[in-house]
């Protein structure tokens, strides 16, 4: 059986300047922040983050903006974040807005196999530019493509060493749903159990989906 | 008009709170909608839904007992009530498309005389993203738009025809401000109710969009 526990610098070693990353948290609620400072530390170049927020300046994905390591990202919200909106007006970050329903099942059409959903949301606005509309018994959707990422870095509460997953109130936010978009996803986690350790009935994500754990500080 | 915008501010929550039904599923956006929670009506058993993956939020925590875990849609930390449930992003907002929160309560910054609302950007000026501003307009059963009447400087904020860029093509339900409570109805908007030390004149003055103004108007049934 393959050992998926590694540590933060491991992990961060697979990561290419350039990867498109998907990042869980939810304004640094459920963010994975020892794989953020160790992208910081290694200095990654270039980065696109699909995520929901970029948090705050010093907090979560927020930091990854300050450091200039970032160069697309794709969230619902940059209002927590002065930084996100000084780089987007001078020019060197790109900043796709998806409505954040949107942008949920985006990730989880991705990570189940699927091409894309049909949204109501967004119809009749400036969300719509560009995009397909479909009427299905006489109301219109937009269509949504799905989308992936070459790494996901997520973070739970506990794992076993298989990489069976639970996560903490609402640090789950987009966590589950990018443990399955990615090629390759990297889950830090505040505790880790022996195989067995956790009732199948509580298991929120399974294993199948996660490749590398990386132990965090427990709270 | 009330001139205190706090009291103002108060009198928007307190109108906004005699909308919710016992056992309704209510999200509730920041800034005045968040003050809506303080004013629920004795009797009334709400069930608090936060976009962030929470149904069955309370309020604020003691100092020294928040949990980094469980936190708002804004970020700041809360607590669970007895029956609370947590979710992933997908399942919150299967519940807000799907139809399955009875109500949700926004800030606005134009609505119009189609009952569209715009509120979540500012074209060169205020770009925070929609976040789950779109999601809720287009999938909550009954939409309340809760905001001062005007802008600072007296601008009207209900229009003819919204100017910033819309949040959805779904018409708002009902529109609670400083100065009124009006519907959105198929003629067009209806004017329900006026604020306490309120004219109808002062109404008229600062709304852009035409009103239908019926022979008796009440006063809301809020206390300052």
């Amino acid at each position: 059986m393959k050992n998926k526990v590694v540590s933060v610098e491991q992990a961060i070693e697979m990561i290419p300047d350039g990867a498109v990353l998907m990042i869980g948290g939810f304004l640094g609620d459920g963010t994975p922040e020892l794989l953020v400072d160790g992208l910081i530390k290694a200095g990654k170049r270039n980065l696109t983050v699909i995520a929901n927020d970029t948090a705050f300046p010093d907090k979560g994905i927020g930091k990854l903006i300050v450091n200039k390591l970032v160069k697309k990202v794709i969230v619902s919200h940059i209002g927590t974040n002065p930084e996100t909106q000084k780089q987007m007006i001078e020019g060197t970050l790109e900043v796709e807005l998806v409505p954040q329903g949107t942008l949920a099942e985006r990730v989880r059409a991705g990570g189940f196999g699927l091409g894309g959903i049909l949204t109501p949301t967004g119809v009749g606005t400036v969300v719509e530019n560009g995009k397909q509309k479909i009427t299905i018994n006489g109301k219109e959707f937009l269509v949504e493509t799905a989308l992936r990422a070459d790494f996901a870095l997520i973070k739970a509460k506990k794992a076993d060493f298989l990489g069976n997953l639970v996560f903490n109130y609402t640090a789950r936010n987009f966590n589950p749903l990018m443990a399955f978009a990615a090629n390759v996803t990297i889950v830090e986690v505040e505790e880790l159990v022996p195989v067995g350790g956790i009732d199948p009935n509580e298991v929120h994500v399974p294993h199948a989906v996660v490749d590398y754990i990386v132990r965090g500080n427990a709270k | 008009m009330i001139q205190d915008p706090k009291i103002g501010r108060t009198v928007i929550a307190k109108r906004v709170a005699l909308e919710l039904k016992d056992g309704d599923i209510v999200n509730l956006g920041i800034g005045i909608p968040t003050l809506v929670a303080n004013y629920i009506p004795k009797g009334v058993t709400v069930f608090f839904q936060s976009e962030n993956g929470i149904l069955g939020m309370g309020p604020a925590p003691e100092p020294g007992y928040e949990h980094p875990n469980l936190t708002n849609a804004g970020g700041s930390p809360v607590t669970f009530l007895p029956g609370a449930v947590a979710f992933d992003s997908a399942t919150s907002f299967g519940l807000i498309r799907g139809g399955h929160v009875d109500i949700t309560v926004l800030g606005g910054l134009q609505v119009d005389e189609e009952g569209h609302l715009a509120n979540w950007m500012i074209p060169g000026k205020l770009i925070p993203g929609m976040g789950g501003a779109m999601d809720l307009v287009t999938g909550a059963k009954k939409v309340i738009v809760a905001m001062t009447h005007v802008e600072k400087g007296g601008v009207p904020k209900i229009v003819k025809k919204c100017t910033l860029p819309l949040t959805s093509v779904r018409r708002v339900n009902l529109i609670v401000t400083d100065l009124a409570v009006i519907e959105v109805t198929e003629k067009g908007l209806l004017l329900k109710e006026i604020a306490p030390e309120t004219t109808l004149d002062e109404v008229l003055k600062y709304t852009a969009a035409s009103l239908i103004v019926p022979e008796k108007v009440p006063t809301m049934p809020v206390t300052l």
